[in-house]
């Protein structure tokens, strides 16, 4: 490691006097110094944008710069220069404040464009609703019936390097947002606790997810794949670790992952009516509990109080069903610990309860079911 | 000149001498910069490889708070009020500053507020973990209950700086020797006159800004609360009309400083006097109107989007009639490099690339892309650090000799100056590339792309922390050991009513008035 370390200091040292050439530079395959071009219909713009405005800082910063050294190395006192006196020229004055002028006249004009272009979220053929939690996202298919949460698929053993850490560590999530090919796509974003933001750097769109605003952009996308980015708005102790995936496919495609997914929720309805027994609801309260809970009230129930309070030694799995539904489906006002009501389904809820209530030592024998969660729901 | 200072630690308590209470905000400031250089370390480590190695994400996120607040308000805030101090009188010929009991009370109202914000860290549920931006709902519902410390830190210092600008602008407006009109006065008298006037009027609005968080969090009111119809926007609105400002509070002052040492080492007048004090005018009234450049992404609508895009690239005029200024003061002059010169050159370049970012940010269609990444990271230090920072190292050296009467060794500050100049390259130029390659900022972890240049940053920040020893040394060993300079003058170049005085400053300097001579106005 120190040699690496060494091995990188002495290449930026050399890279330095040549930033601009450093592209040409192999460093190792990943390494990365400019914005992507993208893959959206404006994104392209965006990069034409900004690399319009670089060059325009570089022509300028070459003549500042240039006649800076110049001075520094003809008019040095040591080559025995002397001072001239002068300290004034109205005339050169006027000139370097008008010029920007027009410069900046000539940088807003393309930006501008660019800008109302990127506000025309109007005609779009998909809705999608984004909301952000801490810290996941949850995306809802307006219309579709299609609605699910989208979390962190990197492990716990990667982050603390107990494992070696896979190519798409932490940019990678258990359900990505997919969205068909060529096709004009709006998101209306929201947020359940905190203010997040979703960003995509290939689409050139970042946009707030604001609790109680509905903020929205939109994307049309040219090229399938697989594109990842970042909650970029500081959010929390998890804001690092809820990244955005986001899967475009051909438009065939996209439909059978739609209609699979229709299905799914209309298997999960018909679920709704299911007795669960104890085992069926561990293994699944187990999945949900990893998925869910286990980044603040640890996988072994311990949390890391007193951020995070213990569920093993808390009242709450003992003591009456009535109240543990409760703090699940409301949360706690005004903690983290938030209401997971609108966020997990039936099904979810009553197994994760069930497993909390029987996990670790832990032996209530109480098998709670969907039906219950349901009722305690229509019954607020 | 009846008596001198007092003895002992009371000289220090109870002193309304401005020397001295320049010297404590300085020796104060250092001690902030050390603190909030040493969370920066933690950050910077904790960065050097992926994965969390040192600390927790929740513990990062406390750093990254106290960093950003310790920095700003801490260090380069008291610095330049403890330069104001020191050179405000002297430069106008004035015995003292003109509130003299009020100017001890606002130095001591700081060490408490910052005490009690360090002591944050020990509290149950941790320090401040927020970010130095605070935004709500994080920084009221979700906040540790340490928030309410902070907010109480915040309101002290605060009135901390409108005590140090009313007192600096009773003292430039009334206590200026005869025959020093408004425009004869020294540039970095007038860049903190117009500071001051900024922070009376933004300091307020911060004020207001934690007032209603605190409201929030303990008394049930819902300003900032969406489920009880307030609006987190309006806290960022709020935030910025405070935040924007107080970005040219921190760099205006900087600039005035640039703008004595590089006419002395280049031995010709200040190029553009007016034009200088009529650019930094215009920077501080178009302060006030640009805020909402922070908030390209919360979704306003698209008029205001525009407008505050077009207001944000014009700063670039008054900024670049700076650069220019300072440019053709230096050609055909007869420079030479000594440290504080060195320092200025450096940071005329270094600021010039952050203005430069800065321009690129105003544009909002890009900026949707540089929000919130590396890239602003690297624009804010190349103006802050590169700015503000170097800058008040050269004003250290510059006027060293004249407040203790010693010389600084020459070499040594040359190598603190390359050591502090490539250190803090290697650490803030690579943050451009993380930025345009998809690094969100404030990340505890990152993906494996970023690995590289992380590293890469984390070894200049070592190196950087590290350089900032030497300046300690520097001025310690010239303190104790420098050279004596016998003469008032130090450097051959100067100009100004500061350097008529004997070296070291007596503890009172013009008790009489001093006779202007017209043919030297600034
Ligand atoms: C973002 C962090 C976080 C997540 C995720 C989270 N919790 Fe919590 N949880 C908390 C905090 C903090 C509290 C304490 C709230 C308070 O102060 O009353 C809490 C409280 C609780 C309590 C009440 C404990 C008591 O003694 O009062 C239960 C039960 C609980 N959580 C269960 C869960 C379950 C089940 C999940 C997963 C579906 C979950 N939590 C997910 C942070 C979290
Ligand atoms: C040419 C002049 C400048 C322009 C046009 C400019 C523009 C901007 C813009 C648009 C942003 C917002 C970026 C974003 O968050 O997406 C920004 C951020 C910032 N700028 Fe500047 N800037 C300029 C000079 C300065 C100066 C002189 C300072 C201070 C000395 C400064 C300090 C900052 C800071 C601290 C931030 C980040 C604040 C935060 O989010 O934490 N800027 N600048
Ligand atoms: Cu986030
Ligand atoms: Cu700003």
């Amino acid at each position: 490691m120190l040699r690496k370390a060494l091995r990188l200091f002495s290449m930026t040292l050399l890279a330095l006097p040549t930033l601009l050439l450093a592209q040409e530079e192999e460093v190792t395959q990943t390494t990365i110094l400019n914005m992507p071009e993208g893959v959206s219909t404006v994104s392209q713009q965006v990069y034409g944008l900004h690399m319009l405005i670089f060059w325009v800082c570089v022509v300028i910063g070459v003549g500042v710069f240039g006649v800076m050294l110049w001075a520094m190395y003809f008019h040095r006192q040591s080559k025995g220069h002397k001072a001239e006196n002068w300290h004034e020229s109205v005339k050169v004055e006027i000139a370097w404040t008008v010029i920007p002028f027009f410069i900046l006249a000539a940088m807003a004009w393309p930006a501008t464009k660019v800008l109302i272009e990127l506000y025309d979220t109007s005609e779009a053929e998909i809705d999608i609703r984004v909301t952000g939690s801490q810290w996941k996202w949850q995306y809802e298919y307006l219309g579709e019936d299609v609605r699910f949460l989208s979390q962190l698929a990197t492990s716990q053993d990667h982050i603390y390097n107990l494992d070696d850490k896979g190519e798409f560590y932490l940019q990678e999530v258990d359900n990505p947002l997919v969205v068909p090919v060529n096709t004009k796509v709006r998101l209306l974003l929201n947020a359940t606790d905190v203010i997040h933001s979703f960003w995509v750097p290939d689409f050139a769109i970042k946009k707030d997810a604001i609790p109680g605003y509905t903020t929205e952009t939109w994307f049309e996308i040219t090229e399938t794949g697989i594109y990842r980015g970042a909650c970029t708005e500081l959010c929390g102790q998890g804001h690092a670790f809820m990244p955005v995936v986001v899967h475009v496919m051909e438009q065939d495609d996209y439909q059978f992952w739609l209609a699979e997914k229709k299905q799914e929720a209309a298997q999960l309805a018909a679920m709704m009516e299911n007795v669960f027994t104890l085992e069926e609801h561990m293994a699944r309260g187990e999945q949900v509990y990893t998925a869910s809970c286990s980044v603040c009230h640890q996988l072994n129930g311990q949390g890391i109080p007193p951020a995070f309070p213990s569920l093993v030694d808390s009242a709450i799995p003992t003591g009456p069903i009535e109240e543990h539904l409760n703090v699940l489906v409301n949360g706690r006002q005004g903690t983290v610990m938030q209401a997971f009501g609108p966020l997990l389904n039936e099904i979810d809820l009553s197994a994760v309860i069930t497993y909390t209530r029987n996990a670790w030592g832990i032996e209530t024998g109480d098998v709670v079911q969907p039906i219950d969660v349901y009722n305690y729901k229509q019954g607020q | 000149m009846a008596h001198g200072p007092a003895k002992g630690l009371s000289r220090w308590i109870f002193t309304t001498n401005h020397k001295d209470i320049g010297t404590l905000y300085l020796w104060f400031s250092f001690a902030m910069f050390i603190l909030g250089g040493f969370f920066a370390m933690v950050i910077r480590a904790e960065l050097f490889e992926p994965g969390m190695q040192l600390v927790r994400p929740e513990f990062f996120n406390q750093m990254t708070t106290l960093h950003g607040l310790v920095m700003v308000f801490g260090a380069i805030m008291p610095s330049f009020v403890g330069l104001a101090n020191w050179m405000i009188p002297m430069m106008i010929g004035a015995p003292d500053m003109a509130l003299p009991r009020m100017n001890n009370l606002s130095f001591w109202i700081l060490p408490p507020a910052f005490l009690m914000l360090a002591s944050t860290l020990f509290m149950e549920g941790g320090a401040p973990n927020f970010g130095w931006t605070f935004y709500a709902p994080l920084s009221t519902t979700y906040a540790p209950d340490s928030v309410n410390y902070f907010i109480f830190a915040i309101h002290i210092m605060g009135a901390s700086s409108i005590m140090g600008s009313i007192n600096i602008i009773a003292t430039v407006l009334n206590m200026r020797a005869p025959g020093m009109t408004m425009m004869k006065m020294p540039l970095f008298v007038w860049t903190w006159l117009i500071t001051a006037f900024l922070l009376i009027a933004v300091m307020p609005v911060l004020a207001g800004a934690v007032t209603m968080m605190l409201m929030d969090i303990n008394f049930g009111t819902s300003f900032f609360d969406a489920a009880g119809g307030g609006d987190p926007v309006l806290f960022q609105h709020i935030f910025w009309f405070f935040g924007h400002p107080e970005v040219y509070i921190i760099i205006l002052p900087a600039f005035g400083v640039i703008s004595e040492i590089i006419p002395t080492f280049s031995r010709k007048p200040l190029f553009g006097y007016s034009s200088m004090v009529y650019a930094t005018s215009a920077i501080a009234f178009l302060s006030f109107i640009v805020w909402a450049h922070h908030m390209f992404t919360v979704g306003m609508p698209i008029a205001g989007e525009l407008y505050f895009m077009y207001a944000t690239m014009l700063i670039a005029v008054p900024t670049g009639v700076k650069v220019f200024n300072w440019i053709s003061t230096m050609f055909r002059g007869a420079i030479s490099f000594e440290t504080p010169m060195l320092f200025a050159i450096a940071f005329v370049i270094l600021f010039t690339l952050g203005g430069f970012t800065g321009l690129m940010l105003s544009i909002a269609p890009s900026d949707i892309q540089y929000h919130d990444t590396y890239f602003v990271v690297a624009h804010f230090h190349y103006v802050m650090v590169a700015g503000a920072v170097f800058s008040m190292s050269a004003a250290v050296y510059y006027w060293l000799p004249k407040w203790c009467g010693r010389m600084y060794s020459e070499g040594m500050g040359k190598l603190h100056f390359w050591v502090s100049f490539i250190g803090f390259n290697i650490t803030f130029f690579p943050q451009h590339f993380l930025g345009l390659g998809g690094m969100p900022r404030r990340y505890a972890d990152y993906a494996l792309q970023f690995a590289d240049w992380n590293m890469v940053s984390s070894i200049g920040a070592f190196i950087y922390g590290a350089s900032q020893i030497l300046f300690l040394y520097n001025v310690i060993a010239t303190i104790v050991a420098g050279k004596k300079v016998e003469d008032a003058k130090t450097w051959d170049g100067a100009n100004g009513l500061e350097w008529t005085v004997p070296s070291p400053a007596p503890y009172h300097t013009f008790s009489t008035p001093p006779q202007l001579d017209n043919a030297k106005a600034h």
